[in-house]
């Protein structure tokens, strides 16, 4: 059988009833199963209030009237309340467990369809959804879907007792069961017509509980600009907002529920005084005796709360299509990546080659255009260029993070779109602009899992320059560094990102300003490391290092000078600094504003000198 | 309390039941507001419910087998008598929810409000050793189940309790010895309710747990996103999230488990009490110690005494994880704010050149070593300062004492000659911004992230603060101006675009003094170059700090100190420390290496 189509349009009791048969096809036999206990509680339930009018009849009236029992009579009595309470906790305990089992089982099957998701959509579809939607859409959106499926059992029950008891009322006396046949229709109604009401109202109230957790989210996010600007208080009223919302809408269906809670509970009642006063009809006319009126009085006492579940199942509808709808829109997004099959076999190190590629995050907005390049196997090339210039994005091109709208790229003569899935993260290894660390040790966001040996790990740390730093931590590699590494300083986090990637000994490295927040003799030696490790021994590596540094340029064998998402230049270093004035003005800023300030110092002092002169004369 | 405990948030799994309401009380006063009224409706509410079974003795006894027959005028008089009773039930049960919900809802939002802004004001530390979904969670969800609870089970708490004080009381008037029996009947129902209990909160504090861990294995593939794909970890992240999820499951399932049984039990107790009954029923009654109506008026007497039991243990569960969320949200709002704002006794400073001065201040970060030892420098006003060292050094650490977003351990920061910790924020934050090493944007328009530190900024004023920093050409450059959307954290525009928006952020604040943590390291030399001499003009005559590993910027500064394992090592300008021999000029020449090494 197929899985049930929930519609995108209609009712939402329709939808959520649709949701529910996805349950129920998910899950089929925990579902029965729970129901089998369910039924087994109400018919229980039902057969209490038979109990308690046969034992009136049969035992009780009898011994009050006769003023003398046998204990024959009072143990079957006895058996009689106990075994159905036996049968009654079995029942309670198998609904109960069932309804869990269920409810956790369709929750984790969702998370890990939702996370499976997550993995597959390409880092577009992420940058286009806010993280906490993300995290809320595998979390609370999931939970919210089953809401319902933790009463569903109990609600199925209700209905099995409700036909059992529709038996034993007629039974019993069908005058008496006529006021049943009244007072349960017309509780059910009243819990459809409150359903009906606290829809829109809860719906609301979910909306805003959404809302004040983004604005937190957010806030809590940029907490260090907030207070560096001191503006605590105005984002505290922005708080505000949706707060009072949120609390007006939660008193709102609290007032809904406060006028019908009273009702659904209350007409049981008026059934049990009008089955009194029925049954005083029907007892004098002699077509009934007192155990049927208390029997069918008693049913009501005992049905009167359990029937509200159909209500609880029908009021959690609303938020589980809610949460349903934003749970397709994650399951159902297109754009996983596509793989081929190719493979890369070589060992030594990768060529590149990127032909006519062109890119735009926008439409109509090209970051990079007519991009051509080809890096020799064990090549060191530099790509220099403004900010802005499309640096970053040719990197998540260049490890198929992104896909480019034209061209192509090779590693090895292989276009990236044709090898299999993880093959490319063999071969390269991209070092961030930012460094990004996962809550975790030291040692977890080197390997990320990988299995490297300690020593692999101190000799990547080593030529990142962080073994000093590591060792001197108090639990060395096994040392948590926090969300997003927040423990450590900015220079230590891009050491370990470095650190990261040098330990798969990657064909082709690619490292974005990954040592911007290093200082300069750090920085010096982490080269001269790189040197020695990459273009040591058998030149193992090619490196495509994006830098504005002159000692970075310099360690390359060549520069690709990117301008406007343009290759402007192509050539050595000494080429480009001849022939292009846009590169010179960048790679020389400094030391043009170093003679700048030299000049200016100069004719301050000669100014200086004059002064005095013309003072002292 | 140690420097741990002081980052730490309250996890508030400690203090009792009693205490947790008292100080959940003096948050948010509104939740006792009127409570007797709320009392005294929620009694007459119960009040209502007991006549039901007093309808059905009454029916049996006098109605049904009166001297003359079924006597049906008195079962009608007193069925309407009973209606009127139910009708007042009805009525006092709205108003009693209408109260309630009003008054927890209002004191919840006061409570939320609060929490939101302590958030804001714990100190840097604390906010980034918490998990930010962990900190959200304390003024949402952790929220939320105080608010259901409240107005849930605490509703059917009063509910629950009032019907089994009033079913007590009916049983004992109508029969001692019965009533005895069905109390008696209960002993083992509340002798293994406590053992029962313990293990409920037990498993719920281990599900608890697993929600966190699952929580943050989420967070890798959605945060990380980009990590996880280009080092093609995917298999290793989604068998870690498998696990925490399939943990997730496990032990909530136990923990449903253990209530499916606490809650059988109830209904077995009550099973056992209606045999009690009826068994002691018919042998007082063959002694003529109770009518037929009172033994049947029992059975209905312990339906209500016993449904609150079986409730109860719910409601138990419920409240062991409000409360839980409770303390962890007056956890939040009781963790102290150690970087405190003095508020009004504050010192106000009046606007003008800055001077600063570390009186020998030492730091450490929460169980680690000094970072900082012994520091004491003065930065006189007008001063263009640049702080170098080698990586982990302390640099940022100094920023931070100096625009107090954290105190020192020993020592003192002084500003104008006041200590910092004296001055109001509201004239700190004016006079001291800081650009953080990494600037965080907002998801929303340039404009509006540019003008976050003073919201009353036109647009004229904000081409204005582009056009003085040189980058004009720049923001044209851009599809829709002022209003481009940045992207969350900024991610759609390029590192360096980033750092130019948060500088001129800074810039539109106005300060006394600006620190630059590296505010433009990922900017490319041209525009830096440019926007630094830019930045020079504007703020001639305030004071300025700058951290950078680009030397340039400490060649172009008034002084230099040099930061060397938490020591300022060497102070004075760029023309005496470079040929001093010391660290600096180690760490000029390489720079001087680097920038013209070709
Ligand atoms: N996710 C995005 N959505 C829209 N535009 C983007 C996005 N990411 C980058 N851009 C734009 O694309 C251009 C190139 O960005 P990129 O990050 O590649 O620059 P870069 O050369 O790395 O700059 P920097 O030196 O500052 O790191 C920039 O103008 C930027 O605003
Ligand atoms: N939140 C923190 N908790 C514990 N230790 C920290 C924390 N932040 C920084 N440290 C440690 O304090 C020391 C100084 O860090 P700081 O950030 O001041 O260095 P820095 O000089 O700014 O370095 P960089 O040039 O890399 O930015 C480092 O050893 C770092 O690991
Ligand atoms: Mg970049
Ligand atoms: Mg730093």
């Amino acid at each position: 059988m197929p899985l049930p189509k929930v519609p995108t349009k209609g009712s939402v009791t329709r939808r959520g009833f649709a949701v529910l048969r996805v349950a129920i096809w998910e899950e089929p036999w925990v579902f029965a199963f729970s129901v089998l206990a369910s039924a087994l509680y109400g018919a229980m339930t039902v057969a209490d209030g038979w109990a308690l009018g046969w034992s009136t009849d049969h035992v009780i009236r009898p011994a009050l009237e006769r003023g003398d029992t046998t204990f024959g009579a009072v143990a079957s009595l006895v058996s009689l309340f106990l075994g159905i309470a036996v049968l009654r906790a079995i029942g309670v305990v198998g609904r109960r467990v069932g309804a869990g089992v269920m409810q956790y089982r369709l929750q984790a099957t969702y998370r890990q369809r939702v996370t499976r998701q997550y993995l597959k959509l390409p880092l577009e579809w992420h940058h286009k959804h806010p993280t906490g939607q993300l995290l809320s859409n595998a979390n609370a959106d999931v939970e919210s879907t089953w809401y319902p499926i933790a009463p569903l059992p109990m609600a199925v029950g209700v209905i099995a007792m409700l036909a059992f008891a529709t038996v034993a009322m007629f039974a019993a006396d069908p005058w008496l069961a006529l006021v049943g046949c009244l007072v349960f229709p017309m509780v059910f109604v009243a819990n459809v017509i409150f359903q009906r009401t606290l829809q829109p109202l809860a719906t609301r109230a979910q909306e805003l509980r959404a809302a004040v957790s983004e604005v937190a989210h957010e806030s809590f996010d940029g907490a260090l600009v907030v207070k560096t600007l001191g503006r605590e208080a105005a984002e505290t009223e922005r708080f505000k907002t949706p707060t009072f919302a949120l609390q007006d809408a939660n008193i709102a269906v609290n007032r809904a529920r406060g006028a019908f809670d009273p009702v659904i509970e209350g007409l049981p009642r008026i059934g049990v005084l009008l089955v009194l006063l029925v049954g005083v009809g029907r007892v004098r006319s002699g077509a009934a005796d007192a155990g049927d009126v208390v029997q069918v009085a008693f049913l009501f006492t005992l049905i009167g709360f359990p029937i509200r579940a159909l209500g609880w199942v029908l009021g959690e509808l609303p938020r589980s299509v809610v949460g349903w709808d934003r749970v397709q829109r994650v399951l159902t997004a297109e754009g996983g990546m596509e793989y081929g099959e190719a493979k890369l076999t070589s060992s030594a190190a990768a060529r590149l080659d990127v032909s006519a590629v062109r890119f735009g995050y926008l439409p109509d907005r090209d970051v990079l255009a007519g991009v051509e390049f080809t890096v020799e196997p064990g090549r060191t090339v530099a790509v220099v260029g403004p900010t802005g210039s499309g640096k970053s994005t040719m990197t998540t091109l260049l490890t198929r993070l992104v896909d480019p709208e034209e061209g192509s790229i090779e590693v090895d003569g292989v276009d990236l779109r044709t090898l299999a899935r993880g093959e490319l993260a063999g071969s390269v290894a991209l070092v961030a602009q930012t460094a990004f660390l996962f809550d975790d040790t030291i040692r977890g966001n080197i390997t990320l899992g990988g299995d490297y040996a300690d020593e692999e790990v101190w000799d990547a740390l080593r030529i990142a320059q962080g073994d000093g730093f590591v060792k001197s931590l108090p639990h060395g590699l096994d040392t948590k560094v926090g969300e997003r590494g927040t423990t450590l300083s900015g220079g230590q986090r891009q050491r370990i990102a470095l650190a990261r990637a040098l330990v798969r000994r990657p064909r082709l490295l690619i490292l974005d300003d990954a040592t911007s927040a290093v200082d300069p003799q750090v920085e010096a030696r982490i080269l001269a490391g790189l040197r020695t490790a990459v273009q040591g021994s058998e030149a193992a590596t090619t490196v495509l290092v994006i830098a504005y540094r002159k000692a970075t340029i310099s360690l390359a064998d060549e520069v690709l000078f990117l301008d406007e998402g343009r290759i402007a230049d192509h050539g050595s270093h000494l080429e480009l600094q001849e022939r292009s004035a846009a590169y010179r003005e960048l790679v020389d800023a400094y030391e043009k504003d170093a003679a700048r300030r030299e000049e200016e110092a100069e004719l301050a002092a000669e100014l200086n000198d004059l002064d005095s002169e013309g003072a002292s004369a | 309390m140690s420097a741990a405990e002081a980052t730490r948030l309250d996890h508030g799994d400690e203090a009792g039941g009693l205490e947790t309401l008292r100080q959940g009380l003096r948050v948010s006063p509104e939740l006792a507001r009127g409570w007797w009224i709320t009392g005294l409706l929620a009694l007459t509410m119960t009040a209502g419910r007991i006549v039901v079974p007093i309808a059905v003795q009454q029916t049996i006894d006098k109605g049904l087998s009166g001297p003359g027959g079924p006597d049906m005028s008195f079962v009608a008089w007193m069925c309407l008598v009973c209606f009127g009773g139910v009708l007042i039930t009805a009525v006092a049960s709205y108003f009693t929810t209408v109260r309630l919900a009003t008054n927890s809802e209002r004191g919840l939002a006061t409570m939320r409000i609060k929490a939101f802004r302590h958030v804001h004001d714990l100190p840097v530390l604390t906010q980034s050793t918490e998990r930010r979904g962990a900190l959200v969670s304390r003024v949402t969800s952790d929220v939320d189940t105080v608010s259901q609870f409240l107005q849930f089970g605490g509703f059917i708490f009063l509910v629950s309790l009032g019907q089994m004080l009033l079913a007590t009381v009916v049983m004992f008037v109508y029969s001692w010895q019965l009533a005895l029996v069905v109390l008696v009947c209960f002993i083992p129902l509340f002798a293994s309710l406590r053992f029962l209990q313990a293990r409920m909160s037990a498993a719920y504090g281990v599900v608890r747990a697993k929600v966190g861990e699952m929580l943050s294995a989420i967070a890798e593939p959605v945060v990380g996103a980009q990590v996880v794909r280009a080092y093609a970890i995917e298999r290793r992240t989604q068998q870690r999230i498998d696990a925490s999820i399939e943990e997730f499951r496990r032990t909530s399932t136990r923990a449903q488990a253990i209530t499916g049984i606490t809650f059988s039990i109830g209904g077995l107790a009550a099973g056992l009490a209606n045999a009690g009954v009826l068994t002691a029923g018919v042998l007082l009654g063959v002694g003529g110690h109770a009518t037929l109506g009172e033994i049947l008026a029992f059975m209905f007497l312990v339906a209500l005494f016993s449904d609150p039991v079986q409730i109860a243990t719910q409601v138990l569960t419920d409240a062991q994880s409000a409360f839980a969320g409770w303390r962890r949200v007056l956890g939040v709002i009781a963790t102290p704010a150690d970087v405190v704002d003095p508020g009004a006794d504050g010192v106000t400073q009046q606007r003008g050149p800055i001077m600063i001065e570390f009186d020998s201040v030492d730091f450490a970060y929460p169980e680690g070593e000094l970072v900082l030892r012994d520091v004491s420098v003065r930065l006189e006003p007008h001063r263009r300062v640049a702080v170098v060292g080698e990586t982990g050094s302390g640099k940022t650490t100094f920023a931070k004492l100096l625009t107090r977003l954290m105190d020192p351990t020993s020592g003192a920061v002084l500003l104008d000659g006041v200590d910092a910790r004296e001055i109001a924020f509201s004239s700190l934050r004016e006079r001291v911004v800081m650009v953080p090493q990494d600037g965080y944007l907002f998801d929303s328009s340039l404009a509006d992230n540019v003008r976050f530190g003073r919201p009353e900024v036109t647009d004229a004023q904000l081409l204005a603060a582009f056009e003085s920093l040189g980058l004009t050409d720049w923001l044209e450059s851009l599809p829709d101006g002022l209003d481009s959307p940045v992207g969350q954290r900024g991610e759609s525009l390029s590192a360096g675009e980033r750092q130019l928006v948060a500088l001129v952020r800074a810039n539109i604040a106005d300060p006394d003094l600006l620190v630059l943590d590296e505010a433009t390291s990922a900017v490319d030399p041209g525009t830096e170059v440019r926007v630094n001499a830019a930045l020079e003009r504007l703020m001639a005559g305030r004071t300025s700090v700058i951290i950078a590993h680009r030397l340039s910027t400490a060649e172009a500064a008034d002084e230099i100190l040099v930061f060397d394992d938490g020591r300022v090592v060497e102070r004075g300008p760029h023309a005496d420390l470079v040929t001093a021999g010391g660290v600096y000029s180690h760490l000029h020449d390489s720079w001087i290496a680097q920038r013209s090494s070709s």
